[in-house]
C-alpha cells in the first residue's frame, strides 16, 4: 500500500536526472551572465574618462560643492527659484500637450489596429507597425532634427514627444481595447450606428478609466522627458539647467535652485497622478 | 404606502445628469481654451518665420544623396574631382567618373539635363544649358567678369569677387582663385571603400573569389580593414559607439535590479513588519525616482567624466527607485498559500522562499526586468547625448556640424534596428517567461 504511494525507481531516477540537467544549465547560463557582466564592465571602465573607482571618492564633491554655494547664497535662492518658475511652466506644458495630442492620436492607432473594432482589418498590420516605429525611435532623435529645421524652443521637444506617446499609448491602449466587451459595439451596429458612433458610445465608455490612468502615468514620464530634452536645446528648465551648468565653472546655485523646482515638481506630479490613477482604477468618479 | 412616502429620486438623478452634463461640456472648452494658452505661449505664430525650410530641404537632399566637387585651381590650371571636396574622396586622375572628360587641356563637366561646364585651356570658364545663351566667365585683372548683357538672370549671382550659377542641374562658382562645379549624385557615398583604398569600386564577389587585389594584403582582411577603418564613416567607432549604449542600458538594469532586489523586500508589507523600515526605504525610492535621470546624469558625469560609466551609473540610479516600486509591490501581492503550504512540510525559512516565494516571483521580476531594459536602450541613447557616450554622442556631433546628414541618417537607422532587434529579442523572451508561469 506505502509502496504505490511512491512513484515507481524509474520515474524518480528521471525526475531527479531532469533536474540535475536543468540545474546544470541554469549554473552555464548564470555564469555566462556573470560573465558578460563582469566583461561588459570592464568595457565601460575602459571607454569611460576615469574608472569607477577613481570616480568614487569624488562622488560627493558635486553634491557638496552645489550646497556650499547653494547655502552661501541662501538669501538669493527664493528669487533664483521664482526665477525658473516660467521654464518649469514650459517644461510642463510641453509635457501635457504631447500628452494631450499623442493620448488622442494612440486613441485613434489604437481603435484601428485593435481586431473585431478596426474600420479596415486589412490596415490592422499596417497600423500596428507603425504603433512599433512611434515607439521605437527615441525622442531625442526626432527632437534633435526638428529643432535643426524649425530652431529651438518648445514645439520641437512637443512633437518629438507627442509621437513617442502616440506610439507607446496606442499600444497600451489597444491592449485594453482588446478586452472590451463588444456587445455594445453589436447593439449599436444594430441600429445603425456609424463606426465613429459605435467607438465614442460603445467603447470608450468601457476603456476610458483604464485609458486616462495611462495617459496619466504617460504625464508623469512626459515631464521627464521634456527637462531632459530642455537639456539637447529644446527650451524649458532642461535649457536653463545647461546654462547654468556650462556658465563658466558652473553657476551652482542656480542649477541648486533648478534641482529643487525639479525634483519637488516631479514628485508632485507623481504622487497626485498616482492617486488620481488609484481612483479611476477603483472606478471612483473623478 | 410607504414607497410614495419616499421623496422620489428623480430630481437627485436629473441634477446629477445635469451636472456630468455641464462637466461633459465644459471639458472640452477648458481643452480648447488651454490649448489657446498653449499656442500663443509657444509663439506658434513665429515659429513660421523661425523655421528654417532651407534646413530641411539641405537636410532631405544630404541624406539620401552626395555631392562631388570638380575644382579647377586658376593658378596652376589642375583640376581635381573630390567626393564632398574631401582629401579623401579624391579620384584619382585616371579614374574619373565617366561625367568629366579631359582632352587639349581643357575639361569638360557633364550635369544632367543636357547641361554642361567647360574649363577652356585658356582659363575661361562656360556655363551651358538648353534653351539658353551660354554663359562664360574669365578672371581678368583679378577680377571675376562675365560675358552677360542685360539683366542678370534669377540662376546667376555676380560680383567683382565671385560669379555663381545655381541650377536645378547643378553648381557653379568661380573666385580669383578656383572655379568649382558640383554636382549632385544619389546615394551614400563612399560607404563601404573611400577612394584611396585599392577596393574601391570592386564588388563583393571580387573580393572573396576574385584575385588579390592589393598585394600587399590578403582580400578579405585587408577589405574588411579598410571598411572598418573607413575615415568618413568610421565603421568600426559607430559599432562600438552602438555597443556602449547597448552595455549602458544592460549593465544599468542589470545593476539596478540587483540594487533593488534587497530593498524591496525590505519596503514589503508582508516581509518587514516595522512600518518605519518600510517607510524609510520607501522614501528612498521615491527620492531617487524623483531626482531623475536628468540631474543624476548631470551630478555623476561631474565624478565619473564623460563616457558610458556615467549613463550606466545614472540609469542604475533611476530605474533602482523604479524597480523598488515595483518588486516590493510584487512581493506583497505574492501568494501566501504557497509558502504556507512548503512551511506546512516542516520546511526551514530559507527553503520556504526557495520553493514557496521565489518560483512565484522569478517571472514577474524578470518580465518587468526585461520590460526596463528595452526602455533604457532608448534613454541610454538620450543619456549618451547629454554625457558624452554612445550611439547619443556620435549623433549630437553629427547634428552640431549640420552639413554631416548623411551620417545622421545612418545612426538613426542603425539606432532604429538596434531597437526594433532589441525589442523583438526581449518581448519574445519576455512571453515566454510569461507563458511558462501559466503552464
Amino acid at each position: 500500500m506505502t509502496d504505490s504511494s511512491l512513484p515507481p525507481p524509474a520515474a524518480a531516477e528521471a525526475y531527479l536526472a531532469l533536474t540535475r540537467r536543468r540545474r546544470l544549465l541554469g549554473g552555464v547560463l548564470l555564469a555566462l551572465f556573470l560573465a558578460s557582466l563582469v566583461a561588459g564592465w570592464r568595457v565601460v571602465e575602459e571607454r569611460s574618462a576615469g574608472g569607477f573607482l577613481d570616480g568614487l571618492p569624488q562622488l560627493l564633491d558635486f553634491p557638496a560643492s552645489l550646497v556650499a554655494e547653494a547655502w552661501e547664497r541662501r538669501a538669493d535662492l527664493p528669487r533664483l527659484i521664482w526665477d525658473h518658475v516660467p521654464s518649469l511652466v514650459e517644461t510642463i506644458n510641453i509635457a501635457a500637450v504631447a500628452t494631450l495630442a499623442g493620448a488622442l492620436a494612440g486613441l485613434v492607432l489604437s481603435l484601428l489596429c485593435t481586431r473585431g473594432l478596426a474600420p479596415w482589418p486589412g490596415g490592422i498590420w499596417i497600423f500596428r507597425r507603425l504603433t512599433d516605429v512611434l515607439r521605437a525611435v527615441p525622442d531625442v532623435v526626432i527632437a534633435l532634427v526638428l529643432i535643426f529645421v524649425l530652431g529651438g524652443g518648445p514645439v520641437p521637444a512637443m512633437i518629438a514627444i507627442a509621437l513617442h506617446t502616440a506610439g507607446a499609448l496606442g499600444k497600451l491602449f489597444s491592449e485594453v481595447t482588446e478586452a472590451v466587451d463588444l456587445r455594445p459595439v453589436e447593439g449599436l451596429a444594430s441600429t445603425g450606428a456609424t463606426w465613429g458612433q459605435r467607438m465614442a458610445l460603445a467603447v470608450v465608455p468601457q476603456v476610458a478609466p483604464n485609458w486616462l490612468s495611462y495617459a496619466l502615468l504617460r504625464f508623469e514620464i512626459n515631464v521627464r522627458a521634456s527637462a531632459i530634452l530642455g537639456f539637447v536645446g529644446a527650451g524649458g528648465i532642461g535649457y536653463d539647467l545647461r546654462n547654468a551648468m556650462t556658465f563658466g565653472q558652473g553657476r551652482f546655485d542656480v542649477a541648486a535652485a533648478i534641482f529643487l523646482l525639479l525634483f519637488v515638481t516631479i514628485v508632485a506630479i507623481d504622487q497626485t497622478s498616482a492617486r488620481l490613477r488609484r481612483r479611476l482604477v477603483q472606478g471612483a468618479v473623478l | 404606502m410607504t414607497a410614495l412616502a419616499q421623496p422620489s429620486p428623480l430630481p437627485a438623478v436629473l441634477r446629477a445628469m445635469r451636472r456630468r452634463r455641464l462637466v461633459a461640456l465644459s471639458l472640452p472648452v477648458l481643452l480648447l481654451a488651454y490649448l489657446a494658452y498653449v499656442v500663443v505661449a509657444f509663439d506658434v505664430a513665429g515659429l513660421a518665420q523661425r523655421a528654417r525650410l532651407d534646413n530641411a530641404a539641405i537636410l532631405l537632399a544630404d541624406s539620401w544623396s552626395h555631392r562631388t566637387h570638380v575644382t579647377r585651381d586658376n593658378r596652376s590650371g589642375e583640376v581635381r574631382v573630390a567626393i564632398d571636396g574631401d582629401r579623401r574622396g579624391t579620384y584619382a586622375p585616371e579614374r574619373w567618373p565617366g561625367w568629366v572628360r579631359a582632352g587639349d587641356g581643357a575639361t569638360v563637366v557633364d550635369l544632367p539635363d543636357g547641361h554642361s561646364v567647360t574649363f577652356a585651356a585658356d582659363g575661361a570658364v562656360t556655363y551651358a544649358q538648353p534653351g539658353e545663351s551660354p554663359l562664360t566667365i574669365r578672371v581678368v585683372d583679378g577680377k571675376v567678369t562675365s560675358d552677360l548683357s542685360g539683366p542678370v538672370p534669377d540662376w546667376v549671382s555676380a560680383s567683382d569677387t565671385r560669379v555663381a550659377v545655381t541650377t536645378e542641374a547643378g553648381r557653379l562658382a568661380v573666385t580669383r582663385n578656383k572655379a568649382e562645379v558640383m554636382r549632385t549624385l544619389p546615394g551614400w557615398a563612399m560607404f563601404w571603400f573611400t577612394l584611396d583604398s585599392p577596393y574601391h569600386g570592386h564588388l563583393l564577389p571580387e573580393i572573396l573569389f576574385g584575385p588579390r587585389i592589393d598585394p600587399e594584403r590578403p582580400n578579405l582582411s585587408g577589405a574588411w580593414e579598410d571598411f572598418w577603418g573607413n575615415p568618413l564613416w568610421r565603421h568600426g567607432d559607430v559599432a562600438w559607439a552602438l555597443g556602449e549604449t547597448m552595455l549602458m542600458a544592460f549593465l544599468g538594469t542589470v545593476g539596478a535590479a540587483a540594487l533593488a532586489l534587497p530593498l524591496a523586500f525590505l519596503a514589503a508589507r508582508n516581509v518587514t513588519p516595522v512600518r518605519a523600515l518600510r517607510f524609510g526605504v520607501r522614501r528612498v525610492f521615491d527620492f531617487v525616482r524623483g531626482v531623475d535621470a536628468l540631474i543624476w546624469t548631470i551630478a555623476l558625469s561631474r565624478a565619473f567624466g564623460p563616457g558610458p560609466l556615467t549613463g550606466t551609473l545614472a540609469i542604475v540610479l533611476t530605474d533602482m527607485g523604479t524597480f523598488g516600486k515595483l518588486f516590493s509591490e510584487a512581493v506583497e501581492n505574492m501568494d501566501g498559500r504557497q509558502v504556507e503550504g512548503v512551511a506546512s512540510t516542516g520546511a526551514s525559512p530559507l527553503l520556504r522562499w526557495r520553493f514557496g516565494a521565489i518560483p512565484q516571483l522569478v517571472p514577474i521580476l524578470a518580465s518587468q526586468v526585461l520590460y526596463m531594459f528595452e526602455s533604457n536602450v532608448r534613454s541610454s541613447t538620450i543619456i549618451g547625448a547629454i554625457t558624452g557616450g554612445g550611439i547619443g554622442l556620435l549623433l549630437t556631433q553629427a547634428m552640431q556640424t549640420g552639413k554631416d546628414w548623411e551620417d545622421v541618417t545612418y545612426y538613426v537607422v542603425l539606432i532604429l534596428l538596434m531597437v526594433f532587434a532589441l525589442d523583438a529579442v526581449s518581448g519574445r523572451v519576455r512571453r515566454r517567461i510569461i507563458r511558462g508561469r501559466e503552464v
